[in-house]
């Protein structure tokens, strides 16, 4: 158990800059998960604090002491791999007792902890196989034995799930949650799937091209989204974005104008823009309302999804070629081809400025 | 309907005629050494294809010089010593070669692959000045020094194609377990690497086995000779009478465990030498 402090931590692969900047604090006993588009650099973060890679500029603290420096062996960090990695020649006692062995440890030591460990996962009845007579989510378990074997301050997961299918990846993800609660260790969690990193975390780290986008709990990365990226990554079925123009605005709140919607009030603080600035407006499918409506202002429905418990409702939009998305309770009303306005919620509307970045809502406002 | 039967039946004859055919071809000359030095010298050169008479004199006769017996030993140490020096150095070079990525790495692998296309002839003289100079001359170690040189690039360049197909995160799985590169290599990587391991140990086995150029050029006392020199050098009663019975005698003696090394790891072989065909 420990904190990760990462100061300006910046990698360069040749002359490729793939990391940049990167400033973050990770409590001790924090779940912390880096979720990203691919290639965004997410994987090489989780490196760089594991010591698989080299630091190329910055520091990299781990309970207060700099680890730019220190092999792998010696940060106290476990590791679980996307593809396992399972040694195949090994039993699963001997793969989790591999690093034990090296770190010299007395065999009674070695055999207390793996089959504590293999108690908690669940892995007592296997311990004489070998990997390849497991299945995939026994194999994941053990991946995860072995990191945990040796104890180590913090453990880091690479998408340690996306090579099960659905059903097993739900149940894995109930099972690590609940192994966080009952080990209390430090975890970070590299995954792009957005419902993983929801579920998991206590702070979502979004990473976009090598920098950070935005830090926080699930809850304030869906309500208050820092940039437009974030706000179209987060969430699923994604944000819906319209352009839009301000009318006016002060500090108190602010009037924009958007096609096929008209003119709107809205409580963020538009004290810096000048009137006639071109906004996106960003409203998520389950903050829309629909109305019948006719004329040139309506929306018209392309599709409907039926999900069971939800409907989704795909309307054509009034520019781009993204579809707008509706999301409501099933059942719904709505039939392809109907004409319907839109009517956002202004309480749950995102503004954001011609740099993609959020407008804040208006203090005043948001202390009421 | 019978035409049909008649044209498999063909088929399928015809192809068993191949098979003697490329079997005969194969194996003839092998069996042909094995019954005549089974045969007693007076029956030599009459032609025969079965044995008529078990008559072990030929191999009372080699086993009973004691130079062979000591040639076979000579021929045992050295063909060892290659193939654990060679592995040795093999495995660590290929771990460098295969997973350490360093500036001229494809320079170091294509000498390495330029190395082994030179024949024996052309570094005789070469290596007869430097086996000299590091008084080996006359001296299994010469030979050891020799063949491993020989050997070495195809070792190297099978086990670097084998380790590098060894997937990346097994070997970050053993450095986050603390593993030093030795370690990795020793404990993580050899117990997968055992086909190539076969494949590669074995066929430098029998390329010192079988070496002559060398032996003969780099030794000169018969205790220090090597199997297929001393066979060579196995001289009868007088100077027109070549003793085939006892020279196939010996040549039979010297070929049957090779046979049976292969027929040991033949499995092990062919999944070395198809590995990274298929994934697997
Ligand atoms: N060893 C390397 N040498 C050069 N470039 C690298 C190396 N490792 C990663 N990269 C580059 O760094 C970028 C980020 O890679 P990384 O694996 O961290 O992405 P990721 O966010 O984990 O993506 P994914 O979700 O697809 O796993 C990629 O563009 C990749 O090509
Ligand atoms: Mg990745």
């Amino acid at each position: 158990m420990a904190s990760v402090t990462l100061d300006k931590v910046n990698k360069v692969f040749g002359h490729t800059p793939i990391i940049k900047d990167v400033d973050l604090d990770i409590g001790d006993g924090e779940f912390v998960v880096f979720v990203g588009p691919s290639g965004c650099g997410k994987s090489t973060l989780l490196r760089l604090i594991a010591g698989l890679e080299s630091i190329s500029d910055g520091e990299l603290s781990i309970a207060g002491q700099v680890v730019n420096d220190l092999p792998p062996r010696e940060r106290g960090v476990g590791m679980v791999f996307q593809s396992y990695a399972l040694y195949p020649h090994m039993t699963v006692y001997e793969n989790m007792a591999f690093g034990l062995k090296l770190a010299k440890t007395a065999k009674e030591t070695i055999h207390e902890r793996v089959m504590a460990t293999a108690r908690i996962l669940q892995l007592e009845e296997l311990l004489e196989r070998k990997p390849k007579a497991l299945s995939g989510g026994q194999r994941q378990r053990v991946a995860m034995g072995r990191a945990m074997a040796r104890e180590p301050r913090i453990l880091l997961f690479d998408e340690p799930l996306s090579n099960l299918d659905a059903s097993l990846r739900v149940q894995m993800r109930n099972e690590i949650a609940r192994l966080h609660q009952r080990l209390g260790s430090t975890m970070i969690y590299v995954t792009h799937d957005q419902v993983e990193a929801m579920t998991l975390a206590d702070k979502i780290v979004v990473l976009n091209a090598g920098r950070v986008e935005q830090v926080g709990t699930p809850h304030e990365l869906y309500q208050r989204p820092a940039t437009r990226f974030v706000a179209g990554f987060i969430g699923s079925p994604t944000m819906n974005f319209l352009p839009a123009t301000l009318v006016t605005g002060n500090d108190a709140g602010c009037r924009v104008r958007a096609a096929g919607i008209g003119e709107l009030a809205l409580p963020q603080d538009t004290a810096q823009q000048v009137a006639g600035e071109a906004l996106t407006l960003g409203v998520r499918p389950e903050h829309l309302r629909l109305a019948e409506a006719a004329g040139d202002n309506a929306f018209e429905i392309v599709n409907v999804e039926y999900l069971g418990n939800e409907v989704y409702v795909y309307l054509e939009p009034k520019a781009g070629e993204t579809l707008l998305i509706h999301r409501s309770e099933a059942p719904s009303p709505w039939r392809v081809g109907q004409k319907v306005a839109l009517v956002p919620d202004p309480e749950q509307v995102h503004l954001f400025d011609a740099g993609d970045r959020a407008l804040g809502v208006a203090t005043a406002r948001a202390v009421a | 309907m019978t035409s049909r039967r008649l044209t498999k039946l063909v088929a399928r004859l015809g192809f068993w005629v191949l098979v003697a055919v490329v079997l005969l071809y194969a194996v003839f000359p092998f069996y042909y050494a094995v019954i005549t030095s089974l045969k007693p010298s007076g029956e030599l050169f009459t032609v025969s294809y079965w044995v008529d008479s078990l008559d072990v004199s030929n191999y009372v006769a080699i086993f009973s010089q004691s130079s062979f017996v000591r040639a076979i030993f000579n021929s045992l140490l050295v063909s060892i010593s290659v193939v654990f020096i060679a592995l040795l150095l093999g495995i660590t070079a290929s771990y460098a070669l295969g997973r350490v990525r360093f500036r001229g790495r494809t320079t170091v692998m294509l000498v390495i692959l330029g190395v082994s296309m030179f024949p024996q002839v052309a570094v005789l003289s070469g290596l007869f000045e430097v086996i000299r100079a590091l008084n080996l001359y006359n001296n299994p170690a010469g030979l050891i020094l020799s063949y491993t040189i020989f050997t070495l690039p195809f070792t190297v360049w099978v086990l670097t194609t084998f380790m590098k197909q060894l997937p990346q995160e097994l070997e970050e799985a053993a450095i986050m377990d603390g593993a030093t590169p030795w370690v990795t290599i020793t404990r993580v990587f050899l117990p997968l690497m055992w086909p190539a391991m076969a494949t590669t140990g074995l066929l430098a086995f029998i390329a010192a086995w079988n070496e002559f150029l060398f032996a003969l050029t780099f030794t000169l006392s018969d205790d220090q000779r090597t199997v297929p020199v001393a066979i060579a050098l196995i001289s009868g009663g007088s100077q027109h009478e070549l003793p085939w019975g006892p020279i196939m005698a010996a040549s039979v003696t010297v070929t049957v465990p090779l046979v049976v090394l292969v027929m040991i790891f033949q499995k092990r072989i062919v999944s070395g030498l198809t590995a990274g065909a298929v994934k697997g």
